[in-house]
């Protein structure tokens, strides 16, 4: 039995923080009018930031473990937790206005994000199945009331549906193989797992393990068999609450996986290197398929996820420092390239207008060229054309599976990647080349934070591709290379 | 095949048959119902488990307490039994027959022989304590942070609840209590003073 130590509270410290600060938007939010909802939405992004601001000062230069090794913290972890409080903070800012536009703009919007963050802020750290659950809970029953959040909508209600019933299944799939585990291991700790991996009494009851937590991951990334939901959620969910599902969420997604892939199941890398091989390219292949078909963009988006996920899935086959590097390398570029293009549709939105049809950008070069240029690097950083951001993310992972000897899963990438260019480029062509459907300059909101934050972080895709090689020094860092 | 086998085997078999009732029976009162039993052969499980405090905390909690007001809103709804949809009995086959392999494939991967894995010493047996006490303090001390993530899970179903179900609908005739008690006379009662009408021509 662990005799309870106060240290552990240091190292829990900025997660008691951000639980401090969310208990105090609960109060304050209920004392403030509707209309004053700019104090919950300011008081928010503060906690974020100043949760940041602890997660940074209080980074260990070693693995540090609190509460019995339940909780870690070491490099990755606080990457992974700066990224997610970041993107967090983004799609706070993008999604306020289509919010209140909507009359949606409630203050549990807020507080569920907040929940949700916290969880993935938990997740990242999770040092044993049960925290890593019990995070993974957090996150995934805040998200599924967000989507439900637009009662009134008859496909955001079937979106939180899907949601709810298929991520319980998930969540079945993934408890049932923590079962197994236990029951070849004898223990829930993930470092003790990966320890007693090689003279385990029954390999193949561990085996057994490992396939239902590839499955229930699988489902959480949204990886090709177990992507069903994300079209439909992405397209059902208010476009603010996509936003940030959209895009936080898979930072969490890589930090679970790496967590109990590599934590707590290194030892059987053979086992589980090959199914996420095989859901790799089919990932790929499905993702950018039907991707083309796609005339809404949301759903063109979250199947051009499904296949972003294959890339992020390159990077863990190697079971190598190198790949995972890669992977959050990818994760991180994903995540802060996804909430922008989210953005860019709750940017075009009004009361009554969505703006997600792809025919909705039609010649939006003609009523705004600022934002064409912007949604424009925003599609190739998608697409991955050099130099922007994600042309360096796709570069690295694709590096890492042909240093692990994958080289058949990077030229299938590759030849994925360039049918998902077709894709990218019609949206910019819709923008450039064709006739706008509505005349006169563009709308926009009145917003200014939305506008100048969406305007700096479509333009930092361009700058981060020049600055990627000292975030990647930081990844590689972080896995200890 | 000792007693205690045979007993595990007919209360997870009861267990799982009821489970299966309780997302393919048409009428809801009676899947409510088959999940109370799910509930109760769990219980039973857990009780051959030596894990008393949670197989009674399961029979009173969820037995007791949700299953009761499951069971209370159900047969308050106005359900229609709605006839099983035609692609769902058309695919059954083919899913059963997966399902069945599925089944085959996972058994001849953990193999038959090694169902029989040497059980896990005891936690409570190996402290010397009593299951309850062991349970009580591993719960605030090895398993403290989850236990505490797991209230943050409570508290987020609390708030989620509130967006889902509050709406505040206009036109809706309601009643307010407070303002109810407060009535006075002379809000409901008005007494006019008129002069005493005759019909014409007639003389009183």
């Amino acid at each position: 039995m662990t005799e309870f130590n106060t240290r552990d509270l240091v190292t829990i410290l900025p997660e008691l923080v951000f639980l401090g600060s969310i208990g105090a938007i609960l109060i304050v939010d209920l004392f403030i009018k509707p209309s004053q909802r700019i104090v919950t939405h300011v008081l928010s992004i503060l906690a974020l930031a100043v949760t940041a601001g602890f997660v940074w000062s209080a980074a260990p230069a070693e693995r540090v473990t609190a509460f019995g090794g339940m909780f870690v913290v070491d490099m990755i972890a606080t990457t992974l937790k700066l990224a997610v409080l970041l993107t967090t903070a983004l799609a706070l800012v993008y999604g306020r206005h289509y919010m209140q536009e909507r009359k949606l703009l409630v203050g549990e919007f807020y507080l569920l994000i907040l929940f949700a963050t916290l969880g993935m802020l938990l997740l990242v750290s999770a040092g044993n199945l049960v925290t890593a659950y019990l995070g993974l809970e957090l996150l995934a029953l805040s998200s599924y009331a967000l989507v439900a959040l637009n009662r009134d909508s008859a496909i955001a209600a079937e979106a939180a549906i899907k949601y709810f019933v298929l991520g319980a299944l998930a969540s079945g799939m993934l408890l049932y193989g923590m079962s197994m585990v236990y029951g070849a291991t004898g223990t829930l700790d993930l470092a003790r797992i990966v320890a007693a991996t090689p003279d385990v009494q029954h390999p193949n009851l561990l085996a057994v393990g490992v396939v239902f937590i590839v499955v229930g991951v699988a489902f959480k990334l949204g990886a090709v068999p177990f992507h069903m939901w994300l079209p439909d959620v992405y397209h059902g969910a208010p476009t603010a609450v996509t936003t940030f599902i959209g895009s936080a969420p898979k930072l969490a997604a890589f930090g679970l996986a790496y967590r109990l892939l590599e934590d707590g199941l290194g030892g059987m890398s053979p086992h589980w290197s090959q199914m996420l091989a095989i859901l790799a390219v089919l990932s790929l292949a499905v993702g950018n398929l039907f991707a083309i078909a796609q005339t809404n963009l949301k759903r063109m988006l979250a199947y051009s996820t499904i296949s972003h996920v294959g890339f992020l899935l390159l990077g863990f086959v190697g079971a190598t420092p190198a790949g995972y590097a890669a992977a959050m390398f990818y994760a991180v570029a994903y995540a802060l390239t996804a909430v922008v293009a989210f953005g860019m549709i709750a940017l075009l939105a009004r009361a009554g207008f969505e703006a997600d049809e792809i025919d909705d950008f039609k010649g939006l070069n003609q009523r705004s060229p600022w934002y064409a240029a912007v949604m424009a690097t925003i599609m190739f950083s998608l697409a991955g054309v050099p130099p922007l951001f994600g042309f360096f993310a796709k570069l690295l992972v694709l590096k890492s599976a042909v240093d692990a000897g994958y080289l058949w899963l990077a030229i299938v990438a590759i030849v994925f990647a360039i049918v998902g260019l077709f894709y990218y480029l019609r949206v910019v062509k819709v923008m450039y080349f064709d006739d706008a459907i509505e005349g006169g300059t563009l709308v926009l909101p009145a917003d200014r934070p939305l506008r100048w934050v969406l305007s700096v972080n479509g333009i930092a895709l361009l700058g981060l591709g020049f600055a990627s090689g000292p975030l990647f020094a930081w990844c590689n860092r972080a896995f200890g290379l | 095949m000792t007693f205690e086998l045979v007993c595990f085997y007919v209360f997870a078999a009861v267990a799982a048959a009821a489970a299966l009732a309780v997302i393919s029976v048409r009428n809801p009162v009676v899947a409510a119902l088959s999940l109370v039993l799910t509930f109760f052969s769990m219980a039973c499980v857990w009780l051959l488990a030596d894990a008393e405090f949670l197989a009674v905390a399961l029979v009173l909690v969820y037995v007791g307490a949700v299953m009761v007001l499951f069971l209370f809103v159900v047969m308050m709804l106005d359900i229609e039994l709605v006839p099983l949809r035609e692609t769902a009995s058309r695919f059954l086959p083919i899913g059963v027959a997966v399902a069945a392999v599925m089944l085959v494939e996972m058994l001849m991967l953990i193999g038959v022989r090694s169902l029989k894995v040497e059980p896990i010493a005891d936690p409570a047996a190996t402290a010397g304590l009593s299951n309850i006490e062991w349970l009580a303090r591993s719960l605030f001390t090895d398993y403290l942070l989850p236990f505490e993530v797991a209230a943050l899970i409570l508290t987020v179903g609390l708030i989620a609840a509130v967006p889902l179900t509050l709406r505040h609908r206009v036109g809706v005739k309601k009643q307010n209590p407070s303002r109810q008690v407060q009535v006075r006379r002379e809000d409901r009662l008005r007494i006019i003073k008129m002069a005493a009408e005759t019909k014409q021509g007639e003389s009183p």
